[in-house]
């Protein structure tokens, strides 16, 4: 199966390791990685903050990137979700709302794909340690997608997770929110933290790098020593197993 | 009090509800429980997401046959010897009352809350004509009490206050000397209003809904005072937003449910009556009702992008999930309607030039609009207000000129790449150990409170990850 990466452009400037991540577990999951160049940004930042002018060249953009591909799957349940928005945005527009209702229907968050898609939920991880899971607004209240992660997570050998107290109350992230108004943000942020904190878990798992690089900039700042991996890296991820006897297989 | 209840700026307003540990303690703990009880009170009733589209549906009906319903109420009020005027400006509205209190002579006057008695600035007017007016709701005559404080919630006026707050108040004003505790706090006030019910020449109270087929108005009160208002004084005065209204009893009682199990987690309130002029022959009620439809503005939401935001019942839900209210408080919002509501139909209902900051107060997280029962796109309608800001040029110029920017280099292939390539050399100026610590205005906030990692280096890259697997495989 043939898949187009949409590798968002946060994963492009900050966090390369999370789209080589995703990358190597759909190429183990047999799909075939396509990776169209002249993609950039949704266009969410702009959208959001009001301007729709600006952000339309963005999105289309992306609508002419990916036109050719089957599938399209990307890394953030937001930017997704932003897709997912094109239609409404572009509707009575005769030249794009095709374009924008196409590429809705071909795209899909990473789990969601994994799950929905290639109806798998094991995906043969393995990882020792004790995580809790940051549910993103956008992937669970814009896309309404909110299973797919927990399933492919229960099947992830060693990984215990734990509930985490108010997970649906938003991070305080909300992209240009965080820098328009710092402050509200910060104290969001900071109830997110200590509920983390509260778990004891030694990792966040998340499937938005937005959220993930809010709630991980705060964790560090106060010195908090929990890990920040976005679910990719999780599901990449493979212990080496120890075999009876102690020796490594 | 009018709409806006404080004038200075958002940001000094933020500072202060940030700066109320007190207060945010007894918003979030208000919202963690009413989460709760909401949750399994929309549970009970079956299937939620169906009576969601029913309450959507009906308020869109309605408000698709607004100047229907209208007549039909307003004629068969009349029909029963109830008076019915429609206000176009808050003026028109308060001038109205006024007047009728005047005429009757009256003095006394009891109140049951009304969100749109405070937008047309009823007390000041009746204040002023010399009136002495007790609000009967427990939070707002607590309110009232502490030299009239701004309510902070659609449902629960004086959420922001404790019992210890209230006790306060209560010795200080009204010379009570017992303890905190809620059960005595509310014994006492219940005695003090139970003299002004009595003594009351004109009951003043809002409507959940009108009835239009009935020529009446549904109350919904947990405390009874709303019945004692219209009951007992002779004249009954009803005010209610133009939107306010039902074709029958059948949508009144899905509307209800709806609106009860949203605002505070019950299947039903303690008091839910329908109630209007008094028929010939009935041995209590007022002799005399009027009902005021109040305009201000709605006529312009009608048929406008903002449309849906007149499905509105003011249950409270979309306070009672909201991360920035749960932080900030409702005095924060500077107006009588606070929260994601608030946010849209401030702007609407006060202009840009006093409320331009409200609709980005909000990290479109969406938990409004996944709460709404009525299905208002809360978060998409603060899209729009920004679009409108935008468009109106009511954002800094530096900002203007930082989105057109990124706006080019996010659609541009090329320039992308080139920032790809630049990015980790430029942030090395403003960074230390890896992070950035030194910035432009924009994310000066943000890196106050969280650490920043600097771009990766271009060999680093994603996409430099990519051109090497590919030149290993040879596709």
């Amino acid at each position: 199966m043939k898949v187009s990466f949409f590798s968002t452009c946060l994963v492009d400037l900050m966090t390369p390791k999370v789209g080589i991540a995703m990358v190597e577990v759909l190429v183990r999951l047999g799909c075939e990685i396509d990776y169209p160049a002249s993609q950039v940004c949704c266009g969410q930042p702009a959208y959001n903050s009001g301007y729709l002018e600006d952000s339309k060249l963005a999105m289309k953009n992306m609508m002419l990137a990916f036109e050719s591909s089957d599938y399209v799957v990307g890394p953030s349940g937001s930017c997704v979700a932003m897709f997912h928005e094109y239609p409404k945005i572009f509707k009575g527009d005769p030249e794009w709302e095709l374009k924008a209702v196409t590429l809705k229907e071909k795209s899909y968050e990473f789990t969601q794909f994994i799950v929905k898609v290639l109806g798998i939920t094991d995906v043969g991880a393995s990882l020792d340690g004790t995580a809790t899971y940051h549910r993103s607004c956008h992937m669970t209240r814009l896309l309404g997608e909110k299973e797919t992660p927990f399933q492919l997570l229960e099947h992830v050998k060693g990984l215990h997770m734990e509930p985490l107290k108010n997970s649906d109350n938003c991070c305080g992230f909300g992209g240009t929110f965080s820098v328009k108004m710092p402050d509200i943000s910060e104290q969001m942020v900071d109830e997110k933290s200590s509920c983390i904190i509260d778990t004891e878990a030694d990792i966040l798992i998340s499937a938005d790098m937005g959220c993930l690089l809010n709630i991980g900039g705060r964790l560090f700042r106060k010195g908090e020593p929990v890990k920040i991996m976005h679910i990719a890296e999780v599901l990449n991820h493979q212990n080496p197993v120890i075999a009876k006897g102690g020796s490594q297989s | 009090m009018s709409l806006q209840t404080d004038k200075r700026d958002f940001s000094e307003r933020t500072t202060d509800g940030l700066g109320d540990s007190f207060m945010r303690n007894a918003v979030g703990s208000a919202q963690d429980s009413l989460k709760t009880r909401r949750l399994s009170a929309a549970t009970a009733l079956g299937d939620w997401e169906q009576w969601r589209t029913a309450g959507q549906q009906i308020r869109q009906h309605t408000l698709q046959n607004l100047d229907y319903y209208l007549e039909q109420l307003a004629g068969n009020i009349e029909k029963k010897g109830g008076h019915i005027y429609f206000a176009a400006t808050k003026e028109e509205a308060s001038s109205y009352i006024r007047d009728v209190i005047v005429q009757k002579q009256a003095k006394k006057i009891v109140k049951s809350k009304s969100m749109v008695t405070e937008e047309i600035d009823l007390n000041h007017v009746l204040i002023e004509a010399g009136c002495e007016l007790i609000e009967t709701d427990l939070g707002e005559y607590i309110l009232q009490m502490d030299d009239w404080d701004p309510p902070s919630h659609i449902v629960a006026p004086a959420l922001h206050k404790d019992r210890r707050q209230i006790q306060r108040v209560f010795a200080e004003k009204l010379g009570y000397t017992d303890d905190e505790s809620p059960e005595k706090l509310a014994r006492f006030a219940r005695k003090v209003l139970r003299q002004k019910f009595l003594e009351a020449e004109v009951g003043i109270t809002g409507c959940n809904f009108a009835v239009a087929n009935l020529g009446a108005i549904n109350l919904v009160t947990n405390e009874g005072n709303g019945d004692l208002t219209a009951a007992i004084p002779k004249t009954h005065i009803a005010v209610m937003g133009m939107e306010r209204i039902v074709p029958t009893l059948a949508e009144m009682e899905v509307l209800d449910n709806l609106l009860c199990r949203s605002a505070v987690g019950q299947k039903l309130t303690s008091y839910i009556t329908v109630m209007g002029p008094s028929a010939a022959g009935d041995t209590d009620g007022p002799e005399e009702f009027h009902l005021v439809v109040v305009d201000n503005g709605r006529s312009d939401i009608l048929g406008s992008e903002f449309n849906e935001a007149l499905q509105c019942i003011r249950c409270g839900a979309c306070l009672n999930v909201c991360p920035v209210y749960r932080h900030i408080g409702g005095h924060a919002y500077g107006s009588i309607y606070p929260g994601p509501i608030g946010a849209v139909i401030t702007p609407l209902l006060g202009g840009y030039d006093d409320f331009k900051e409200l609709p980005f107060a909000s990290s479109l997280c969406a938990a409004c609009t996944d709460v709404c029962p009525v299905r208002i796109p809360l978060h998409e309608q603060l899209i729009r207000h920004r679009q409108n800001i935008v468009k109106e040029n009511r954002t800094g110029s530096m900002e203007r000129f930082q989105m057109k920017a990124v706006g080019r280099l996010l659609s541009s292939p090329a320039l992308f790449g080139k920032t790809l390539r630049f990015a980790h050399p430029a942030s090395r100026l403003m960074s230390k150990h890896g992070r950035i610590v030194r910035g432009p205005e924009l994310i000066r906030g943000w890196i106050g409170s969280r650490d920043l990692s600097q771009p990766v280096k271009q060999q680093d890259s994603f996409r430099a990850w990519l051109d090497k697997r590919k030149g290993e495989s040879g596709q």
